[in-house]
């Protein structure tokens, strides 16, 4: 659906369904670089099992109208804004990478608006390298590149596809080659840039979910651990074989924990 | 820049799309021969009849060792994804129904298989799907022939029979410039010789027949998307942008962005037309697959020794081949194909039928059959066989001779190649005076 937020055109994929008030929600928010459909699988569940879904594009990516916001912080007050925009008081909340860090801190400034958080592939401090930065800050392939690689596991490009036929590595780089310029620069230099993590983790009153990819290279486990300590009664899961693409590389086994975590 | 390196091309036609099996370790890749698969229980059935879990249901619509070839293909040519047919036609039908409705019109270059122009000239115009024909030598003409409810750009990256190089490039931005993708038929350059979505092709197919496999001996298709085509900036394809009543109400490019076309092809197309691989086919194409970039440098190197052969030779009046100075197009192909023209070409004999029959007759490396892109060599006379009833004037038409014959070089030494030419050739002499 598309609805309007600070006099911009905003988009949220809600599976088809309109939204109705007396239902649980939840609202997805994607990484830097992409869109609505990288939760394709998981947000298409929730919408045909009784949920209103709001799989959010984020300002400047998919549907969505430019320009892109520039800081977690900002992401973290829009979200709610894009939630009255649909209709959608409460709702859990599931972000991945920099998703993942706006939903960290909408829970913590807004936790009347959020019942539960799940956050997939995060880190922080959530570093990006200086190279990486200034390849995006030059709109270069070499950025995509590096998205493409460094966002699977190693074994993605020679192993199989639990999605049949697609070739990930292929999808990654169609959905960066139609980012408008900047795009992508500004989206990781506010992961790169943020820095009220864990005094925004230790806020959060919300039950909270953490699944990491065991081969993440961009979010490794391990940089993941001070923030799940810093939310009270956090609960981490750790998908071994997947990299940061978690919601393609192990599809069910997000979807599995994701219905158990929002009942 | 320094950065993270992709997999060569080698590296991914050995191992793209598979892990070894989970089970029993399996390194090579399993045949699954089975046409569907138990579902964990009713919830796991309805979640993966809904496309809320990515797995196998049905195999007319997804089967493990056919997905490992879809995503080879996929990786090989920088698609997001592949699907895999009972044919090159199939793959081609596959991609014009997904796209095109009754009313609808396609531009296609007229330097086609034969096949693809029967099916676009007169099938499809049977279900109100109009084809116009242009010669792909000057791209304009592609331009030209583009209407108001124009939906697609079709041509091969070698035509049929003369060998025009698509100029990719430039037929791409006039698609691209009235809002429809360019289609082509990669069959004759493979991958390893060309890829057309770094050149600005949106979608491709290959007959899989023919140099993926190379063994002549499974018949199959694979239908390949860039991602790169935006449906919805397009605003022309209502069939993957709107709502569609017959697949549940889904928006297919709302639910899946770069995989689109894809998810309709597969959904709609290989379920209602069901043209789809079978699992022990696609174990064959991969077979062939594993060894492409190995075979394809030798099929080149040995045409190009057949080629500097024939076009020396008295009996000879000119060779088609897009390396040859003489060849119209060779100055593309040496920008777009630089890794070779392929392996298949038309030279044209003196001394008419008579003499064709003859030379064919003689051949004893060369089998005489109708196909291309086998490892073994390949000949066939049309104007003696598949366009026996054609007299001379209507071969002048069709751009065939009566002393017209194709070649499809494969592995052999090259010597004993020639060799069966020139003893050919003598006999087709002969046979002349």
């Amino acid at each position: 659906m598309n609805f309007v937020v600070d006099g911009r055109t905003a988009f949220a994929y809600t599976a088809a369904h309109a939204i109705e008030p007396a239902r649980p929600s939840v609202v997805f928010v994607h990484g830097a670089g992409y869109d609505h459909s990288w939760f394709g699988l998981q947000s298409r569940y929730f919408g045909y099992h009784g949920r209103n879904v709001l799989a959010l594009d984020l300002p400047g990516h998919g549907r969505s109208e430019g320009p892109p916001l520039e800081s977690v912080e900002a992401i973290a007050d829009w979200i709610p804004r894009a939630m009255d925009a649909a209709g959608v008081a409460r709702a859990s909340l599931v972000g991945h990478s920099l998703g993942a860090l706006a939903v960290l801190e909408c829970a913590a400034r807004h936790p009347q608006r959020v019942e539960r958080i799940a956050l997939l592939g995060v880190a922080y401090p959530m570093r990006v390298s200086e190279v990486f930065l200034e390849a995006a800050r030059r709109n270069e392939q070499a950025a995509y590149d590096m998205d493409t690689i460094w966002g699977h596991a190693p074994r993605v490009p020679l192993g199989a596809n639990p999605n049949p036929g697609m070739w990930m590595y292929g999808d990654s780089l169609a959905r960066l080659a139609r980012l408008a310029p900047d795009v992508l620069y500004k989206s990781l230099k506010a992961c790169n840039d943020y820095a009220a993590g864990l005094e925004s983790a230790a806020k959060v009153k919300c039950p909270a979910l953490f699944v990491l990819g065991g081969r993440d290279l961009m979010t490794p486990p391990k940089g993941a651990e001070a923030l799940a300590r810093a939310v009270p009664g956090s609960r981490v899961l750790r998908l071994a074989p997947s990299g940061h693409s978690l919601m393609a590389e192990a599809p069910d086994a997000v979807l599995d924990a994701l219905v158990e975590f929002l009942g | 820049m320094a950065g993270p390196k992709y997999p060569g091309f080698d590296t991914l036609a050995l191992h793209a799309g598979q892990s070894p099996d989970a089970t029993f370790g399996a390194r090579a890749v399993p045949i699954y021969a089975t046409t569907s698969y138990v579902f964990r229980d009713s919830e796991h059935a309805a979640s993966l009849f809904n496309m809320e879990r990515a797995g196998h249901v049905y195999s007319r619509i997804s089967n493990p060792t056919v997905a490992v070839l879809e995503e080879r293909l996929a990786a090989l040519e920088g698609g997001v994804g592949a699907i895999a047919t009972a044919s090159g036609q199939a793959a081609l039908h596959l991609a014009v129904a997904t796209l095109l409705d009754a009313g609808q019109h396609v531009v296609a270059s007229n330097s086609l298989y034969g096949g693809s122009h029967n099916l676009l000239g007169y099938t499809l115009k049977r279900f109100g799907i109009e084809t116009t024909f242009v010669s792909p030598r000057d791209p304009q003409n592609f331009a030209r022939a583009i209407r108001p409810n124009t939906r697609l750009v079709f041509g091969e990256t070698l035509g049929n029979p003369g060998l025009d190089v698509l100029d990719i490039p430039q037929v791409a931005k006039i698609a691209h410039a009235a809002g429809v993708p360019l289609l082509v038929d990669s069959t004759f350059t493979t991958p390893w010789l060309m890829k057309p979505f770094e050149l600005g092709a949106d979608l491709l197919y290959h007959s899989a027949t023919k140099f993926l496999g190379g063994h002549g001996v499974a018949i199959g298709g694979v239908l390949v998307d860039s991602g790169r085509f935006d449906w919805e900036k397009s605003g022309r394809f209502p069939q993957l942008t709107a709502p569609y009543e017959g697949f549940h109400g889904m928006d297919f490019e709302e639910e899946s962005g770069t995989r689109a076309f894809l998810l309709r092809a597969r959904r709609e197309g290989l379920r209602d037309f069901g043209a789809c691989m079978a699992p022990m086919t696609a174990f064959q194409i991969l077979q062939g697959i594993e060894t492409l970039h190995l075979r394809m440098p030798r099929h080149v190197e040995n045409t190009r020794k057949v080629v500097r052969f024939l076009a020396a030779h008295p009996m000879v009046d000119s060779v088609g081949y897009p390396e040859l100075a003489s060849h119209p197009d060779h100055a593309l192909a040496k920008q777009l194909l630089p890794r070779g023209a392929g392996a298949v070409f038309s030279f044209d004999m003196k001394g008419g039928r008579a003499a064709g029959r003859a030379f064919i007759e003689s051949l004893r490396v060369f089998s005489h059959l109708a196909n291309v892109g086998d490892a073994k060599s390949l000949v066939i006379h049309p104007a003696s066989t598949t366009h026996y009833r054609m007299s001379d004037d209507d071969l002048k038409k069709a751009g065939i001779g009566a002393g017209t014959v194709r070649l499809s070089i494969g592995l052999e030494e090259a010597d004993d190649l020639i060799e069966d030419l020139e003893r050919a050739l003598r006999a087709a002499q002969k046979a002349a005076q």
